[in-house]
């Protein structure tokens, strides 16, 4: 099963220290993610995608706007999304398959069933043999499969991830969004997987929403028409990838803004062509 | 203390990191451990030695320092006529009732402590107070309070041991990964299922080393609080031999301490170890 998600208007700002007016770290964001869609959303580092998803995620409330999922809106967090993290956020005190099996200990399946579907999904991101290794047993590439094996175990509807594999070497990359887009036309969820590589936005979405930063903002959403059969392989050279991949990257060119002098301390804007640059 | 049903079960050593090792290496490991052994107690058995030497010698005073050999004849002697057993158990008693009674207070309160933040930030600069008053500076006060008898000696030994398993609790919940924490919510856990889940297990390890840090408190502050005033007991032991001039009786007591202190704090470094193990795993 899958479900749509729906953004209007959304605009989420943070106190800022010291009495100065808040800082918006979104606004007017709109989206719309049809159920079943693979988008990718790309933009610099500290433009809002982060706290775009823990909107979406549940976690923290929109200061304007609203958001739903499936038609409802959000009140925290629930077992409708699933979420994938750059940091893996396994347990390592558990196994690979305990950990699997917490994503269905909040869900009324009897003990044995859980364990029994904990295994069919690990199959499923293909760690059958490495049930019983803790964490640190596992490559980062096999801690992110046995995280995306975690979220996806009990059937979310749509399936959000930051930066997923933005800690991985780039091979390992390369497999994972390989096996991530098999994954997704198997089990046909709702995806947003943000990134801030240009090369994976395109690699990955069906559609690449582009953001930039202060305010954090949707400016444009692109239509990836590549096949998932020209996806794999050797997409890179693909004259259309290239095309796409070039469009992208002067959106985020043009909507870079000018040196700000009232850039937030903790994250200094950085030079776009370091930060989005290479995928 | 949680029951085992709350606690995520520890894991257990993995095979698969393990794994079989071909018997050469695994022989020259176990020659490596014996020599290491050898090494370690080396000190020891010189020090024994100096110990039976030196007052036979005369380089000591034997009357002060009676040679090791005596001091291993009053104990056996000690051990024959049943005293050495009833002071040994009266103490054990003491320590062992405040140990357990700190535990089991700490742990929850500082559980609950912990995950109240407000709770937490009200209470923990007295407690750092607390903690830093040291349990044997209270004894004139606990006496005052509750006499000579048991309870003032189990009572100084719960204050001693409390802190450390509360404060050692409390940072072990705080130091958390919110990561973590933030995933489980995700998941669909609510906040006792979250702190069930995840913070508990991710604060056994640090709950143990405050355990093991009460354990050593536990032996050392009865000890003295038995020297100041107490009718049974092994720091009783050593202080009425002092008194009574049986100087090596005074050192047969004195051995049995350090040896009880030696046995309970294996006991408690491998608890240690086996609840920290998944952390220590995550160094290399
Ligand atoms: N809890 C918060 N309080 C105050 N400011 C915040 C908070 N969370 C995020 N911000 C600010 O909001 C902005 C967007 O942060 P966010 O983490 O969403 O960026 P991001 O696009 O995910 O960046 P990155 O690519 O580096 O992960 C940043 O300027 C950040 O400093
Ligand atoms: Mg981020």
């Amino acid at each position: 099963m899958s479900a749509g998600i729906r953004l209007e208007g959304v605009g989420k700002e943070f106190p800022s220290r010291g009495g100065a007016a808040p800082f918006a770290a979104l606004a007017g964001v709109d989206l719309d993610v049809a159920a079943g869609e693979f988008v990718a959303l790309v933009g610099p580092s500290g433009c809002g995608k982060s706290t775009l998803l823990d909107l979406v995620g549940g976690f923290t409330r929109p200061t304007s706007g609203s958001i739903t999922v499936g038609g409802r809106p959000i009140t925290g967090p629930g077992l409708d999304r699933g979420l994938v993290f750059q940091q893996y956020a396994l347990l390592p005190w558990r196994t690979a398959l305990a950990n699997v099996e917490l994503g269905l200990e909040a869900t009324r399946l009897p003990r044995r069933q859980r364990r029994a579907v904990a295994r069919e999904y690990l199959e499923l991101v293909g760690l059958t043999g490495a049930e019983d290794r803790y964490p640190h047993q596992l490559s980062g590439g096999m801690r992110q499969r046995v995280a995306i094996a975690r979220s996806l175990a009990f059937d979310p509807e749509v399936l959000l991830m930051d930066e997923p594999f933005a800690a991985l070497d780039a091979q390992t990359r390369e497999t994972l969004q390989g096996e991530l887009l098999r994954i997704w036309d198997r089990t046909g969820k709702t995806v947003v997987f943000i990134t801030h590589g240009i090369d994976e936005a395109v690699l990955l979405g069906q559609r690449v929403a582009v953001m930039t930063a202060r305010p954090g903002r949707i400016t444009a959403v692109l239509d990836v028409p590549l096949p998932m059969h020209r996806r794999q392989g050797d997409v890179r050279s693909d004259p259309e990838f290239a095309r796409l991949r070039h469009q992208v990257w002067e959106l985020l060119q043009e909507e870079a803004p000018p040196v700000a002098a009232d850039a937030p301390a903790e994250r200094p804007a950085e030079p776009l062509r370091e930060v989005v640059g290479v995928g | 203390m949680a029951s085992p049903g709350l606690l995520e079960r520890p894991p257990l050593p993995s095979v698969a990191a393990v794994g079989v090792r071909p018997t050469p290496r695994r022989a020259r490991a176990a020659g490596r451990a014996l020599r290491r052994l050898l090494l370690r107690s080396t000190a020891i058995a010189l020090f024994l030695l100096l110990w039976q030497i030196a007052p036979s010698l005369g380089w000591v005073d034997r009357a002060l320092i009676p040679p090791l050999g005596e001091v291993l004849t009053a104990w056996r002697e000690l051990a024959g006529n049943g005293q050495l057993w009833s002071n040994t158990s009266a103490s054990l008693q003491r320590a062992l009732t405040g140990f357990v009674l700190a535990v089991g207070l700490a742990v929850p309160i500082g559980l609950l402590v912990a995950w109240y933040r407000p709770v937490r930030d009200f209470l923990e600069p007295l407690l750092e107070v607390f903690r830093n008053t040291a349990a044997l500076a209270l004894l004139p006060v606990f006496t005052v309070l509750l006499g000579i008898g048991e309870t003032s000696k189990i009572a100084i030994v719960v204050y001693a041991c409390f802190f450390p398993v509360l404060l050692n609790t409390v940072s072990g919940v705080g130091s958390v990964d919110h990561l973590l924490v933030k995933s489980a919510r995700s998941l669909g856990f609510g906040e006792l299922r979250v702190f069930q889940k995840v913070v508990l297990p991710a604060a056994v390890p640090s709950i143990f080393t405050g355990i093991r840090m009460a354990g050593a408190s536990s032996i050392l502050v009865l000890i003295a609080a038995e020297m100041v005033g107490a009718r049974a007991g092994l720091g009783y032991l050593v202080t009425y031999a002092q008194m009574n001039f049986l100087i090596p009786e005074m050192y047969a007591g004195i051995l049995t301490i350090s040896a009880i202190g030696l046995l309970f704090n294996a006991v408690l470094v491998s608890l240690e170890r086996r609840a920290s193990r998944w952390r220590a795993d995550l160094s290399h």
